[in-house]
């Protein structure tokens, strides 16, 4: 790894970078011609139902191959950091749910070592008395989440963050996961980044102690953690990745404020419209009743929602409207306990039981208000519901622990979300290319599909929620940056196309494009040898290869990424919905069949097609009942091809799942899950 | 961190001063929340000394401001400076949190 950055090799990657360009460039024009050809003349009209599929998939990867060359267009290969500020006070926070104990406490021991003054926090989300007492033994802070997380949302890792946020005062934090030592010189070869005050995270590699040369499982990210994250940086878009990172605290900090700010002001909003709404349509329906004292209380009360909505419009703070309606709510109630309603409270009380209590205040949003608009709510049911409303028109945000949450928790990977909103405020970040941790990586398939499927579920969550390309805020470059990850996640509808299409021809002669002719090949075969050029030149001297088979190899991943990201969304739908159990210890001897069939299905039919295509063409007569085209030699042997290198690609899975470590003790823990 | 403590009818007033920051917010944070817990839930924060103020100021004040809604109270800023008034800016917190020009101002209505 060409971590310290002499000037030497600074020139040579600018040299580098100069040819990367040159062919990258060459690719992209290559491909370009390739694909309007292909639009254009080469779409088989008999059976548009593959061929417009298959050249959408290709238009797919295209695209792709313009965001990969945006990315890497601008790679930013820094040196050594500059001096560190002096006096910078860090914490060391560590992060464990259920990892065992001995693992924490390497971890601890390491970053107690840490060559910086500084104080380690062991952030245990577990509680565990055992956790506590190494702490003790250690003599490093310990904190579980305080007494105001009871009962309320935690959040996951962004919570217990968060919770030691508001405990901790360095004006820097060490994020490490409870697998990652950390190396003595970490915080004096990152710090010297925050030189600049807008800087405000500078990420490092994450690498993994425990796993061979081979790397059967993907584990290592050479060129996320490398050409990937330069590229970004040259953008000024560096992710964070939530372990072996440093953060200003002032910055999360501030996003925390301009957060509780925008939720509380959303939810008081929404509280106070759902309140107009249902006491106007109660007010109508009292219009010919005798219950004057309501009446009049809920009149008072649709006019103070009013007053108070056209005065947050016009400015004013959220402070002042809310106590002022808080008040009149006071009053109101005070009136109508005034007068003699003791049968109406035991009616109210029997309704709000009857009702599910509180679950209004919960869930104020739009779909609420219109739910609630709907309903035929008796008089005095709509008085009770604006009184527990009302606790939502507060400033407290009194529906979480913390009413500031500077990092962000709205999908299951909360460091790529919190990272672009800092970029959308203008911050900077860095990515330092040095290992400065070393973890543990997943050691079976189960575990490490897992960890994939919930990271791909989270981009895919921050993609539905807070898309790139609109988020105010940042710039082209960003823009780019975090569409261009999201994008790579779509790979897997592409893969079906991309695995069913030759199997098709070679079993039924169906061609997706006219003819497999030299015409096809003289586009194709540049644009493909471009492609390769390039992913070796960009990953010269690390392993890009393992990586490329998974994009492929994992596309049942990619798709259920999707879908449950997508139920989640706009449904509500938890994401655990059906996600597969861990399987390691009870099934570690036999082969995980039914955590990839799907590949080793494709794997099959692939092999069964090429039998049949060489038959097919071999034997005379043999195509003579096929539904599409006869077999050509060509035909075949383009297809064959393709086939084999598909198979190359997915056989990536298949040694996965043969893949045992030598001992059986299971090292690394489950993430906390929550959604 | 030094505070001047005073009564004004039923408000207690606390005056923080010199920087308010990520060193001196948790000790605002459990000064105000101990008001609230001895009893007096209605709190003017006198910003007139706090020479500097950053994102964790900000934080303690909102925290403050929670502790002392949940206790029937409220918690309210009054003579903030340029560089507090920036930051309340800056966050868009001005558009939550009322900054009061003087403290008679900020405790008008208790």
């Amino acid at each position: 790894m060409e971590s310290r950055g002499s000037e030497a090799a600074r020139q040579m990657s600018a040299g580098r970078l100069m040819v990367i360009r040159i062919v990258a460039a060459l690719s992209l024009a290559a491909g370009t011609a390739y694909l309007v050809w292909r639009w254009g003349w080469s779409l088989n009209p008999e059976y548009l139902w593959i061929a417009v599929p298959l050249v959408v998939a290709e238009t797919y990867a295209l695209i792709d191959g313009f965001l990969f060359a945006i990315t890497i267009w601008r790679m930013k290969v820094r040196g050594p950091a500059p001096a560190p500020p002096e006096g910078a006070t860090v914490d060391v926070f560590i992060t464990t749910y259920n990892e065992p104990v001995d693992l924490v406490a390497r971890t601890a021991q390491a970053a107690k070592a840490i060559d910086w003054s500084h104080k380690t926090w062991i952030l245990d989300d577990g509680a565990r008395p055992e956790v506590e007492a190494l702490a003790r033994e250690l003599e490093v802070g310990y904190i579980t989440r305080s007494a105001a997380w009871q009962g309320k949302s935690r959040h996951a890792k962004a919570g217990n963050l968060n919770n030691a946020l508001f405990q901790t005062d360095g004006e820097f934090l060490l994020i490490l996961d409870a697998d990652q030592i950390p190396e003595p010189e970490i915080l004096r070869r990152m710090l010297g980044w925050f030189d600049d005050p807008e800087v405000a995270l500078v990420q490092s590699p994450q690498w993994f102690s425990n796993v061979e040369e081979s790397d059967p499982l993907g584990s290592q990210a050479p060129l996320f953690y490398g050409p990937v994250q330069q590229g970004k940086d040259g953008w000024n878009a560096a992710f964070f990745c939530g372990s072996n990172a440093v953060l200003r605290r002032e910055a999360l900090m501030q996003l925390g404020i301009i957060g509780y700010v925008r939720e509380t002001e959303r939810t008081v909003r929404n509280a106070l419209k759902v309140s107009q709404q249902l006491l106007a349509k109660t007010e109508k329906s009292l219009a010919r009743s005798g219950e004057h004292t309501v009446k009049r209380a809920v009149g008072r009360l649709r006019r103070a929602a009013a007053k108070s909505l056209a005065r947050i419009d016009a400015g004013e703070p959220v402070q002042l409207v809310s106590w002022d309606f808080q008040r009149v709510v006071d009053d109101t109630s005070r009136d109508l306990v005034a007068s003699d309603l003791a049968a109406i409270q035991a009616d109210l009380i029997a309704l709000s039981e009857l009702r599910g209590g509180e679950q209004v205040a919960e869930a104020i949003d739009e779909e609420a208000v219109r739910e609630l608009a709907q309903l035929e709510w008796s008089p005095l049911a709509a008085v009770e519901r604006v009184s527990t409303l009302v606790r939502a028109v507060d400033v407290d945000r009194s529906s979480e622990a913390l009413p500031v949450m500077p990092v962000s928790s709205l999908s299951v990977t909360e460091d790529m979300e919190t990272c672009m909103l800092l970029h959308s405020h203008g911050w900077k970040s860095v990515y330092h290319h040095e290992i400065l941790a070393k973890g543990l990586a997943p050691e079976d398939l189960g575990t490490m599909l897992k960890q994939r499927l919930r990271w791909a579920q989270g981009t895919m969550q921050v993609l539905l929620t807070r898309n790139p390309l609109t988020l105010k805020g940042l710039q082209i470059g960003q823009r780019l940056s975090y569409f261009a990850t999201m994008w790579s996640y779509l790979t897997g509808f592409a893969a079906i196309i991309f695995l069913a299409a030759p199997i098709l021809y070679l079993t039924t002669g169906v061609m997706p494009v006219l003819a497999w002719g030299t015409t096809f090949l003289s586009f194709f075969i540049p644009y493909f040898l471009l492609n390769q050029l390039l992913f070796a030149l960009v990953g010269y001297g690390v392993k890009t290869w393992r990586g490329q088979q998974y994009t492929l190899a994992l596309f049942p991943v990619w798709i259920k990424a999707l879908v449950t990201a997508a139920n989640n969304v706009w449904f509500g739908r938890p994401l655990d919905f059906a996600v597969t159990e861990k399987r390691r210890g009870t099934g570690s001897s036999r082969f995980p069949f039914q955590l990839i069939w799907p590949q080793l299905a494709f794997m099959a039919a692939l092999a069964l097609a090429t039998v049949t295509g060489l038959s097919l063409l071999f034997i005379p007569g043999a195509a003579d009942n096929t539904l599409g085209e006869p077999l050509t030699p060509l035909g075949v042997g383009v297809n064959t091809a393709w086939v084999i290198y598909d198979l190359i690609v997915l056989s990536v899975i298949v040694r996965a799942a043969l893949y045992r470590v030598p001992e059986v003790e299971p090292i690394t823990g489950t993430e906390e899950k929550e959604h | 961190m030094e505070f001047e403590e005073r009564t004004r009818g039923t408000a207690s007033v606390l005056a923080p001063r010199g920087k308010l920051n990520l060193v001196t917010a948790p000790a605002v944070k459990a000064k105000i929340d101990e008001l609230v817990a001895s009893g007096s839930p209605r709190i003017v924060v006198d910003l007139s000394e706090v020479t500097f103020m950053d994102s964790s100021g900000l934080g303690a004040l909102i925290g403050s401001l929670k502790s002392a809604r949940q206790a029937g109270g409220d918690m309210r800023i009054a003579a903030a400076g340029e560089q507090v008034r920036a930051v309340l800016k800056l966050t868009n917190l001005d558009r939550i949190l009322a900054p009061h020009d003087t403290v008679e101002d900020a405790s008008r209505g208790w």
